[in-house]
């Protein structure tokens, strides 16, 4: 039977993964000097069982180098190698080495052999250092046949078998040995009762007899003696040519063929197969997974099986309907409903994973980052369990990553700047849900913005006025501009060009917003707001004209009808609304999307104030309809990206409705004043 | 067909094993460490197991030992997955009452092949 082992090398890749982050997070929490054993054990396990499912999926340099590593840790873990801080920092490199490979391996690039081969180098010496390298596991596993010489292939075998009266307290049974033997060749199988004792002292789980076997045929030493491996040690086994059989010159290739034959398949699995599977790999590595509790699953089955009920109810109201029965009718389109959204909250929460998946990395990076820097940081992390959208996960890894550096390179002061507080600075992140969104944190206790140079930047290059009074948060909102950095010196850590003007970008894109508040001398904090999901909108159904747009619930702070001697025209054509205190905005959306037929008198129609990146705005429509959850279809995939536009959704009368993207709508406002 | 517990705390391997075993045609239950394995062993008799020595909660040795407790594994042929660099691994699983070893890597043909040997 031939068995595609291919479609079982995802799980593989997707747990050597998960083994790495695994390793990754014991090694920094390993303490130098004092070996915490079940650490060590932790991260062995880990590099042991990516080993053994690289050796099997065949993929030899993963297997080589993970061998040398689990060497190392094996070492560690017999107390024969101290944990030292070179080590350990070697065996961290080691796992990132080890996770680029298996991602070379994954998507069928090639490996930097020269980093594997140089990392592999350190740790042989770290091995070889300590003296441990003599006598190594590394051995091939192969126990000395019995007899200490191979043996000259010969016509044949006298084998005397003599096993130990627990041999079958192990599960072995003389019988399959018998078998095996005689598909070698010819077998005879000559008993020997001397050890029987009387029926009365048997015991029946013991093993008596032994056996002089003669297996006549070309089987070779190894072979026979392969048959025995497992009992080995718990018998008497002697294997000695058959003396009286001429040795024919021809059977003198068998034995010389038998590890040519090795070769061959060693050849075979590293060569076929391992580029079968990769192609195999690559092209499941496209599709992407996702690892979902079984709960998850179950809980769904469960909806499905109540949706069915209720399907079957409907069907059954449906024969022979009269309107005696438009009661049950509507019950069961309640039923409908209430299943329709259970199914799809939970169908929605398969895609949900928790945040830990982004939050685990930046342990390693703090510890390798502050100590690059010479600061001392300590990263606390809570939240993590907190779910987030697969998609929304794979987008703000590189905009947190950024957030922290910088924390860890703008933020935390040097030790001894840092007056009264703790000398170890503390960086926090932290998730949660509130209010249908999700929340990540980044906070520092460290330096905070710098409100003076800020100001100066922003009045050098025009975005501030000089002599006006600015908010805090105005000032702050200043470091989402390109190209506005107050970092006195580009360092190594961050300021290389990628500003936090790209890191709102990335946030705006999966639809969420960001904020910062900080303290001089006390800190910042960063926060991330994100939708739950990309899939689906809470969406507020307005008119202009004839068209129907949405706008995200979340970011509509109220609606109201307007008088018109609330109204003043600023310089320009912009108007504003003199609105609770404020002045608010009016953006007039029939003008902005060219509708016709629309409302155009302010007092006529109504204005729904929205709120985003801390900025309000009114947006004037014609009419508020219904609410409604819409799913969002991508207009750049089916046309292009348009600002002030989200994307596109099809309401429940089959037109299309444009969803707003309102920080994106606020943008276009400020460039037309 | 037979039925075999298969033992492992690496989801590709118990995957690997347990299609293999299925397209022959056996009966398989699948624990992911010992622990597991000994709750499933409690409530049913199998004609094989193959298990992982390093694992979690519970390792292969100590898996071994446990069911060799157990009136219904006194004698049922227990196989341990093992690499080649752990040679001394195989002796204390046979030491432990384990029937044999796998070594790994291996195939789905060479499993497949041991697992005839043992069931015959």
């Amino acid at each position: 039977m031939a068995i595609d082992i291919g479609q079982f090398v995802q799980t593989f890749f997707e747990e050597s993964l998960e083994g790495l982050d695994i390793m990754e997070a014991g090694l920094l929490a390993l303490p130098p000097g004092a070996a915490d054993l079940e650490q060590i054990n932790t991260i062995f396990r880990a590099a042991h069982s990516i080993k053994g499912g690289s050796g099997t999926f065949g993929f030899k340099e993963v297997t080589d180098f993970t061998h040398v590593m689990e060497t190392l840790l094996d070492k560690m873990r017999e107390g024969q190698l101290a944990v030292t801080g070179e080590a350990v920092n070697s065996l961290l490199e080691s796992v990132d080495c080890l996770r680029e490979m298996l991602m070379a391996v994954r998507q069928n690039t090639d490996i930097d052999n020269a980093r594997v081969g140089d990392l592999q180098g350190r740790l042989t010496q770290l091995l070889e250092r300590k003296g441990a390298a003599s006598g190594t596991a590394d051995a091939t596993g192969h126990r000395g046949p019995v007899a200490s010489q191979p043996l000259p292939p010969a016509g044949g075998w006298l084998i005397g078998f003599r096993p130990h009266l627990d041999l079958m307290h192990r599960g072995n049974d003389p019988v399959r040995i018998f078998r095996e033997l005689a598909a070698l060749g010819d077998l005879t199988v000559r008993p020997d009762f001397s050890r029987l004792p009387r029926l009365a002292e048997m015991q029946p789980e013991d093993c008596y007899l032994a056996w002089e076997l003669e297996l006549r045929g070309d089987a070779g030493h190894e072979a026979v003696t392969e048959v025995f491996a497992w009992v080995e040690d718990d018998c008497d086994l002697s294997i000695e040519a058959l003396v009286e059989t001429i040795v024919p010159p021809a059977t003198g290739k068998t034995a010389a063929e038998e590890p040519g034959q090795g070769e061959l398949l060693l050849e075979r699995r590293g060569g076929d197969r391992r580029k079968s599977d990769r192609r195999g790999s690559g092209a499941a590595a496209d599709g992407g997974s996702i690892r979902v509790g079984i709960d998850k699953v179950d809980a769904v089955i469960n909806l499905v099986g109540e949706l069915v009920t209720t399907q079957s109810m409907l069907s059954a109201l449906g024969v022979d309907f009269d309107m005696d029965r438009i009661d049950k009718l509507h019950e069961a389109l309640d039923q409908l409903d209430r299943n329709t959204r259970d199914l799809q909250e939970h169908v929605m929460r398969i895609r949900m994973l928790p945040v830990s998946s982004v939050f685990s990395r930046f342990p390693r990076m703090v510890h390798d980052i502050s100590e690059k820097l010479g600061k001392r940081v300590e990263l606390q992390i809570s939240g993590e369990q907190t779910e987030i959208d697969k998609t929304v996960i794979e987008k703000i890894g590189d905009p947190l990553i950024h957030l922290v550096r910088n924390s860890l390179d703008h933020g935390i002061e040097p030790p001894g700047e840092r007056g009264t507080k703790p000398q170890t600075g503390i960086i926090t992140l932290n998730a949660y849900h509130k209010s249908g969104s999700i929340f990540i944190e980044v906070g520092d206790d460290g330096r905070g913005l710098d409100r003076d140079a800020l100001r100066r930047k922003g009045l050098d290059s025009g975005l501030l006025r000089p002599g006006e009074e600015y908010s805090d948060e105005q000032i702050h909102e200043l470091i989402f501009h390109p190209g506005l950095s107050t970092a006195k010196q580009i360092s190594d850590v961050s300021g290389r060009g990628v500003g936090m003007d790209v890191v709102r970008r990335n946030i705006q894109d999966v639809g969420g917003n960001i904020q910062i508040a900080s303290q001089p001398g006390r800190g910042s904090m960063i926060t991330i707001c994100l939708p739950l999901t990309l899939a689906i909108l809470d969406g507020q159904l307005v008119s202009v004209g004839q068209d129907c747009y949405i706008i995200p619930l979340l970011s509509i702070v109220e609606s109201v009808q307007i008088r018109a001697e609330a109204i003043n025209r600023m310089a320009g054509k912009c108007e504003v609304l003199r609105f609770r205190g404020q002045h608010l905005p009016i953006l007039r959306l029939y003008e902005l999307f060219g509708a016709e037929d629309a409302v155009t008198d302010l007092e006529k129609g109504l204005l729904v104030v929205v709120e985003a990146d801390g900025r309000q705005v009114g947006l004037f429509v014609d009419d508020l309809q219904g609410q409604q959850q819409v799913s969002i279809k991508s207009l750049e995939k089916n046309f292009r990206r348009v600002s002030g536009v989200a994307g596109a959704t099809i309401l429940g009368d089959g037109r299309v409705g444009l969803i707003l993207d309102i920080s994106g709508l606020i943008r276009v406002n400020n460039a037309a004043m | 067909m037979a039925t075999i517990l298969i033992v492992d705390d690496s989801a590709s391997m118990r995957q690997m094993v347990e299609f293999t075993l299925k397209e022959a045609g056996h009966q398989v239950m699948v624990a992911e460490d010992g622990l597991a394995a000994l709750n499933l062993a409690k409530g049913a008799a199998s004609d094989l197991v193959i298990t992982d020595v390093n694992m979690p909660n519970m390792d292969g040795i100590t898996l071994i030992r446990e069911l060799r407790a157990l009136p219904a594994y006194k004698f049922t042929p227990i196989l341990t997955l093992t690499t080649e660099s752990t040679t001394d691994k195989k002796m204390e699983g046979k030491g432990a009452g384990a029937t044999g070893w796998i070594v790994k890597p291996f195939n789905p043909e060479k499993l497949l092949a041991t697992v005839n040997k043992v069931l015959g």
